[in-house]
């Protein structure tokens, strides 16, 4: 079975829900899939499927980047960590000062984005500073 | 404290214009983001044309040169980088050109960072890096490392491998 077959359902949902700039293309064995989700709870239920077609990821033979296109300045975005405080840096990068913190379930509003993985950000308490984005998530 | 607030604007302008024109960042926008890239090393002076970055200038030590080329690389529309920093005293032979695919990430230095600025948060992991490939091993739970593979995917790597990851 090929791989675009066994995770037909992650392909056609990625598709069927809307998924901007969608790209699937097999290399050395692994399947790439990227895009830009119309919503987080898009995102959310692209990596369910995923989850469910390979339990617990581990085949290796998948590389999902599903970026979520409501990401965009001005936008609100909940602070997603485990349960602690988010740190905000003075610059993109964990060697950067930190100079503020998050709450956990904050709300926080984007002001850019540096790279895919750190954005600028003002917290509730007014702090601009850089987060990384995967403890991020746009709130709709 | 005024210089301040005008930078923070004179920021917010450049960053709105650079995600503004995301499509494809001309030379001269990437030209202004990497120099802000390089702002902490003065002796550091970059070129760019159709996307190739020219690092050149002298620094004291190799340390220094490749942070200058992480930082650099992993700026928005950088295609590669050609490092021709020099380093004085001792200088080693310049590393070759680096080029990456617009599906898969091959620079392992590129990777190597985004895994540095994400592995703190997960400490029953060991994350490695090798010719594009992200090794996962150790322990997590299955909610964590979901977030992981994640933040792992975003990274473009050509492959996550986790065959020898124990998922809790």
């Amino acid at each position: 079975m090929s791989l675009q077959d066994k995770y037909k359902e992650l392909i056609d949902t990625a598709r069927s829900a809307g998924t901007g700039n969608l790209q699937v293309n097999e290399q050395e064995g692994v399947l790439h899939i990227s895009g830009d989700a119309p919503s987080g709870a898009v995102k959310d239920n692209l990596w369910n499927i995923y989850g469910k077609i390979d339990p617990n990821f581990l085949s290796g033979d998948v590389v999902m980047d599903i970026k979520v296109a409501t990401a965009v300045e001005g936008a609100k975005l909940e602070v997603v960590t485990q349960s602690s405080n988010l740190n905000v840096r003075k610059g993109p990068g964990v060697d950067q000062p930190i100079i503020g913190k998050a709450a956990h379930a904050e709300i926080v509003t984007l002001i850019s984005k540096h790279s895919d993985e750190w954005w600028l950000i003002r917290t509730k308490a007014g702090e601009e500073g850089y987060a990384h984005s995967q403890y991020l998530k746009p709130v709709e | 404290m005024r210089n301040k607030q005008l930078s923070t604007i004179l920021l917010c302008v450049v960053f709105a214009s650079m995600v503004a024109c995301k499509g494809k960042p001309s030379d001269t926008q990437i030209q202004a983001k990497v120099t802000e890239q390089l702002s902490t090393m003065p002796e550091v002076t970059a070129d760019v044309k159709d996307g190739v970055v020219t690092l050149a200038g002298n620094v004291a030590d190799d340390a220094t040169k490749a942070s200058a080329e992480a930082s650099v690389k992993s700026t928005e529309g950088v295609k590669s980088v050609v490092n021709n920093i020099m380093v004085t005293p001792s200088a080693p032979p310049p590393p070759p050109a680096t080029d990456s695919t617009a599906v898969v990430n091959t620079a392992d230095d590129a990777l190597r960072t985004g895994v540095t600025n994400i592995s703190k948060d997960f400490p029953g992991a060991d994350i490695k890096v090798d010719a594009g490939v992200i090794t996962v091993t150790g322990q997590l739970s299955a909610a964590k490392w979901k977030t992981l593979k994640q933040a792992l995917d975003a990274l473009n790597p050509k492959k996550v491998d986790a065959s020898g990851l124990t998922v809790k």
